[in-house]
């Protein structure tokens, strides 16, 4: 593996009485794209959420370049995640009262790109994603994958150093599902984003390098020793 | 993979079914559309072309000036038709024979209070091994290839599944299983 870019190291988080990390160990190269599986309800949403520092640990610790961003305040992880992460979350995840390329845009807007720049920007992943036409819909009106495709250039636009996919081929169907997996590795390889990528489809975590399994909080990692023949 | 699924005689029958070939382009022909994994042997070929022809399946023609079996070129016959039309048109047996073994493991080491989801861990990452190399050939590979490794795709990702409920369900099919 290339440096570690993110790590997690004995990671626990409770929601209330519900432990949903119980000492999450992995870490994730530079460059790297990392397919999380695991049971449902075994905590990958919620690790995703610790690594990208959305959520703070209860223990433990959350490095990013070697540095600690369990320990940041509010203020300087949003901004870390702002200019250095995209997110494509599980559900609902775009703005309704906004246009889809609105919703494309905004991570660039929130950067304080300009409205007619970061429209410009947004316009490109509408053809790439196969969403011609689509650019003025409100999310309302467009079909669960549409919306997802949408949310996806929408993590992708503001090309991140990392991007955080929840299930991102969830809604799709296998086509349409394989035409975002391409893109997203394709933008991974070109931009050299590292990805970390939650799926419960074998299919899709076949596209990343390497899969972490989280079971009951906690990371296994497999590989491979040797094969029968 | 695909070996066991694809059979030689059958599939040369199609390919004389096209047009009246010499030996030398069948296994050319079935190389490169059928034995990506495992390229047919001019001795397997004219040894099944024979067989065929002994079995009324195939007439060869005159040998060609040249020397060897390869110079002849082989027609299908009515009957030849009709055996591979048959075979065209019928189901494989929808047992996937990988399973098998993966269930005989499995119940085994439980039978015998072994470690059976180290084994499974194991066998998942070797399939998702294999699903990443067929990931990437059908990303690079020309549109046959594509095809070909979805397929193994798909049935891949089925043994995945498979082996992730019976993971989750150790506990259970060892109380069935344990005597
Ligand atoms: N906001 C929350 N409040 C209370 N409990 C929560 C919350 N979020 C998650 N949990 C609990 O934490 C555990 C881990 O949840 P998490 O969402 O991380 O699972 P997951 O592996 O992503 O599952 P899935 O595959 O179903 O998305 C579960 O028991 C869940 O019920
Ligand atoms: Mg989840």
């Amino acid at each position: 593996m290339t440096d570690p870019l993110i790590e997690a190291r004995g990671v626990t988080l409770a929601f209330g009485e519900t432990p949903a990390l119980r000492g999450a160990d992995v870490t994730v190269g530079a460059g790297e794209i990392l397919a999380v599986m695991g049971p449902s309800g075994s905590g990958k949403s919620t690790l995703l959420h610790c690594l990208a520092g959305i959520l703070t640990p209860d223990s433990g610790e959350i490095l990013y370049e070697g540095r600690r961003i369990d320990r940041l305040g509010e203020a300087d992880r949003s901004a870390l995640r702002r200019d250095s992460f995209g997110f494509v979350f599980q559900f609902g995840q775009l703005v309704p009262e906004l246009t889809a390329e609105e919703n494309v845009a905004l991570p660039l807007l929130l950067g304080g790109t300009r409205r007619a720049a970061a429209l410009a920007e947004a316009r490109p992943w509408f053809a790439r994603l196969g969403l011609d036409g689509l650019e003025r819909r409100r999310s309302g009106e467009l079909s669960g994958g549409q919306a997802q495709r949408v949310a996806l250039a929408r993590g992708l636009v503001s090309r991140p150093r990392v991007l955080f996919a929840d299930e991102p081929t969830g809604a799709l169907d296998s086509l349409t599902g394989e035409q975002v997996m391409e893109l997203m590795v394709g933008a991974a390889r070109e931009q050299g984003t590292t990805v970390v990528l939650v799926t419960h489809e074998p299919r899709v975590a076949a596209y990343a390098h390497r899969e972490a399994i989280v079971r009951d909080g906690r990371v296994t990692s497999l590989s491979v020793d040797r094969i029968a023949s | 993979m695909y070996g066991q699924l694809m059979s030689v005689p059958l599939t040369l029958l199609g390919l004389l079914e096209r047009e009246p070939s010499h030996g030398y382009d069948l296994k050319r022909d079935y190389d490169s559309l059928f034995g990506r994994d495992k390229p047919l042997p001019y001795g397997q070929v004219y040894a099944t072309l024979s067989r065929l022809a002994r079995d009324g399946k195939v007439v060869a023609g005159e040998a060609e000036p040249g020397d060897g079996p390869e110079r002849k070129r082989y027609v299908i016959t009515e009957a030849g038709v009709t055996e591979f039309e048959t075979w065209l048109a019928q189901p494989v047996a929808p047992e996937p024979t990988l399973q098998t073994v993966l269930f005989t493991k499995v119940v085994l080491a439980l039978m015998l209070g072994r470690d059976a989801g180290q084994y499974l861990d194991a066998q998942r990452a070797a399939h998702m091994q294999r699903m990443r190399e067929l990931t990437e050939l059908r990303r690079t590979g020309a549109l046959l290839d594509a095809l070909l490794a979805d397929h193994g795709l798909f049935r891949l990702e089925a043994d995945l599944r498979w082996i992730d409920l019976t993971t989750a369900r150790l506990d259970a099919i060892a109380e069935a299983v344990r005597p």
